[in-house]
């Protein structure tokens, strides 16, 4: 479905919308669920309304057009504040969100990764908690979320074909003995499907999909929200507050809109949906006489647990050419390493996925603030080179959160969110393990040289209003609706109790589906 | 490799969008005027031949001198020693920086007290000093304000253009329209997957 224009305007004094704040993987999705029962939302986002048609096939350009570039600070011991001060995540602000960026790997948290707690032990330095939901629960929205997304190798659908880049992680991980590597699951198109192409092979997931053949919510759960005449989006429309009233029941936000001027939307409910650092921040900012440490803070669990996976690259050089920047850019995945196995002197796994980079990212990202014979010599054997991305479970900590910087303010005045991580042991042995195995797989492949990368600016931020079966542990329950206020929803990857070895967007997409569901249910019965 | 000692932001999305075609013929009027002017003449066996509307091009500065855009240029080939990469495309970084020094006083003064600071050190002229030294004071001057700017300058403006795209063998905006039918998966000094691990090739 391409991106169109609204069937309905809701008045701002119409209180009896659902407002949805933000539209991602998360929002977008449970906006268009609403919408397709029948519910009125209004769907607000900061970013703006750019079509797939416009995106760019330049690295440096689409960042511009469609990254969050609106400050942040980062503090604490992680590389990524030494490395990226002012951009600790890599996420979009632009209608669809970061589904927009997102390179479409797909995968089901294990059912052990919902019970970490049960699992790995209580952990010291970590704030590990089982989620209130089980895997069992999950699978079916699992199915539905699958089968919506086109994912690849999932109810019948084929896998992708491997690129060059496949070729050589295949090649290096049947010969270290993995038996688990494919080109995986992935949201992207391998047939025609859901009136979207095939994928072309361009390279520029990243970038944000010209052929609208991966999916993201831009051109999907929106626009069929919209043709429902139960949706209206507001892009350009950047939430700084939401409200309650006496009985401390939520009652609407305030926006600025794309001409700068301060709005009221009322509304019935507010989901928040603004991806891991912007959804605490806005509930920490909200705060008022009655709620003095923000919105839904009375487990004081808003903004800590800040995950981010544990995350490195691995490039390698070869004799041979391989030019990764052929075809998509997650084209295949090992997924051995992914299971618990405390033998390897950490809890939780993590999968290698091929990562690739264009020549700008490349050079930026290689080893941030490096020069010299060295590091051109690197770049000399760009069209040579192979790349892969470890990601695993990093472990929640309290002290990793997201505070308030009082110091540095958006353009609104607002103070902005800080992020500050220290990793714990864990996450420094689990990364020097994929830094070995990575590294491994390439030599079996015969690689040359291998460049051990450190973590970008995070593009998985997942945690800081994560879901609990005791008000007391976090800020939601089992269907992010928040333990404080019953008409206020967390529907974004801020509700993750835990952060799992699975890339996250699969499971934000099913979370929206089943909350759909349950909010429908509830205001069926008047209980919200 | 040396690293950057007070490692700063690396991220600093470049002013514009790389150019097809950044540099130009020098004309007779550029030739003549007395303001900044950088030249060269590509390598006839150059991959940038073609991307360039000839062999011979030319810089013109707004801000700098053509001396202190040859000590930028030269400092820029330190930090990035591309033996072959030609100084075209360095040449886009003194681009870069001569633009930035325009719009900023600051970044204006960072860089001629850095080239001054340079040319003291190289007697009154840097570009003098034999290579082997200059690569000691590019070195000795790692986290100054000059070295911080021109490397994060350098780092994107050097690699963001089509003619580096051409010498590294990046595809750049070749891939726009996919590679489903411009190999992809044509590497072929490793075996092929096999059918189960991979998927179908669409057929269109
Ligand atoms: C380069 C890259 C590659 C990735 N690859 C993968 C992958 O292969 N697999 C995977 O599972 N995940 C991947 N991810 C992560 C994935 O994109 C995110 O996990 C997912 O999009 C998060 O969904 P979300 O709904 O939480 O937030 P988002 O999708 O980020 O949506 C949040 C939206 O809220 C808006 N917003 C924020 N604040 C406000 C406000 N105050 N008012 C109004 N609107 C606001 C933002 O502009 C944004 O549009 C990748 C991310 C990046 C950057
Ligand atoms: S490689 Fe496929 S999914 Fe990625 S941008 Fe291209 S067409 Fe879209």
């Amino acid at each position: 479905m391409a991106v169109q224009g609204n069937k309905i305007q809701f008045a701002n004094d119409d209180a009896d919308v659902v407002v949805v704040i933000g539209s991602g993987a998360g929002g977008g999705t449970l906006a268009g669920e609403l919408a397709k029962k029948g519910i009125d939302v209004v769907l607000l986002e900061a970013g703006k309304l750019t079509p797939n048609s416009a995106f760019l096939p330049d690295e440096w350009a689409s960042f511009k057009q469609l990254a969050w570039q609106d400050k942040r600070t980062a503090s604490g011991t992680w590389q990524v504040a030494r490395d990226f001060p002012t951009l600790p995540a890599w996420i979009c602000k632009t209608v669809g969100g970061t589904s927009v960026h997102w390179a479409g790997a797909a995968l089901r948290i294990q059912p052990h990764e919902f019970k970490t707690l049960t699992t790995y032990g209580n952990l010291p330095g970590t704030n590990l908690l089982d989620w209130p939901l089980t895997r069992a629960e999950m699978d079916p929205y699992y199915d539905r979320a699958e089968d919506k997304m086109g994912v690849t190798r999932t109810h019948g659908t084929p896998g992708l074909p491997g690129n060059n880049n496949f070729k050589v992680m295949y090649a290096g991980a049947t010969k270290l003995g993995y038996q688990q590597c494919s080109t995986g699951h992935m949201a992207i198109n391998s047939v025609v499907r859901d009136g979207r192409t095939h994928c072309m092979q361009r390279g520029f997931c990243f970038q944000g999909c010209f052929f609208g053949a991966k999916w993201s919510s831009l051109y999907t759960e929106i626009p069929q929200g919209q043709a429902t005449g139960h949706m209206e989006l507001r892009p350009e429309s950047q939430v700084v507050r939401i409200e309650h009233d006496r009985q401390g029941k939520v009652t609407g936000v305030l926006y600025y809109d794309a001409g700068g001027r301060l709005m009221r939307q009322k509304a019935r409910l507010v989901a928040l949906a603004c991806n891991s650092l912007e959804s605490p921040r806005l509930l920490l900012n909200s705060e008022s006489a009655m709620f003095p440490d923000g919105l839904a803070n009375s487990s004081g669990q808003v903004g800590r647990n800040y995950m981010r996976h544990t995350t490195a690259s691995v490039f390698a050089s070869f004799a041979d050419k391989v030019e990764m920047f052929k075809g998509t850019t997650m084209a295949g995945i090992i997924s051995d390493e992914s299971a618990f196995d405390p033998k390897r002197g950490f809890v939780g796994g993590y999968h290698m996925e091929t990562i690739s980079l264009g020549l700008p990212f490349y050079t930026s990202f290689l080893k941030p603030g490096a020069w010299g014979a060295d590091f051109a010599k690197a770049i000399d054997a760009y069209a040579y080179t192979a790349g892969l991305w470890v990601v695993g479970e990093d472990m929640p900590r309290e002290t990793n959160r997201i505070t308030l910087n009082q110091d540095v303010k958006d353009q609104f005045g607002i103070p902005v969110a800080d992020v500050h991580v220290d990793d714990h042991p864990n996450d420094v042995a689990m990364r020097e393990h994929g830094f070995r195995q990575g590294a491994a797989v390439y030599l079996a492949a015969g690689a040359k040289q291998t460049y051990l990368v450190p973590p970008y600016p995070s593009t998985h931020n997942l945690g800081t209003n994560r879901m609990s079966e005791r008000p007391a542990d976090g800020v939601c329950n089992k269907h992010g609706q928040s333990h404080d206020i019953p008409n206020l929803f967390i529907s974004d990857g801020s509700q993750f109790t835990t952060g799992a070895a699975e890339n996250p967007t699969l499971t934000i997409v099913t979370l929206a589906l089943r909350q759909a569901d349950y909010i429908a249910g509830q205001m069926g019965q008047h209980a919200i | 490799m040396p690293a950057n000692a007070r490692s700063v932001p690396s991220i600093r999305p470049p002013n514009a969008a790389p150019a097809s075609s950044p540099l130009s013929a020098p004309t007779r009027r550029e030739l003549l005027k007395s303001t900044g002017l950088l030249t060269g003449t590509l390598a006839l066996s150059s991959a940038l031949a073609g991307l360039a509307p000839s062999r011979a091009w030319a810089l013109d500065l707004g801000t700098f001198s053509s001396h202190q855009g040859a000590v930028i240029l030269a400092f820029s080939r330190h930090l990035y020693p591309h033996p072959t990469l030609d100084d075209a495309v360095y040449a886009l970084v003194v681009k870069d920086l001569d633009s930035q020094a325009a719009s900023d006083h600051a970044v204006q003064q960072i860089v001629l007290s850095g080239v001054r600071q340079l040319d003291q050190v190289g007697g009154g002229d840097w570009l003098k000093r034999p290579p082997a030294l200059q690569l000691v004071d590019v070195e000795s001057m790692q986290g100054t304000p000059f070295f911080v700017t021109v490397r994060s300058t350098a780092v994107v403006a050097l690699y963001n253009n089509d003619m580096a795209f051409a010498h590294f063998g990046y595809g750049g905006q070749d891939g726009h329209l996919g590679y489903l039918h411009k190999g992809f998966n044509d590497l072929t000094w490793l075996p092929e997957p096999p059918d189960a691990a991979s998927g179908p090739i669409p057929p269109n």
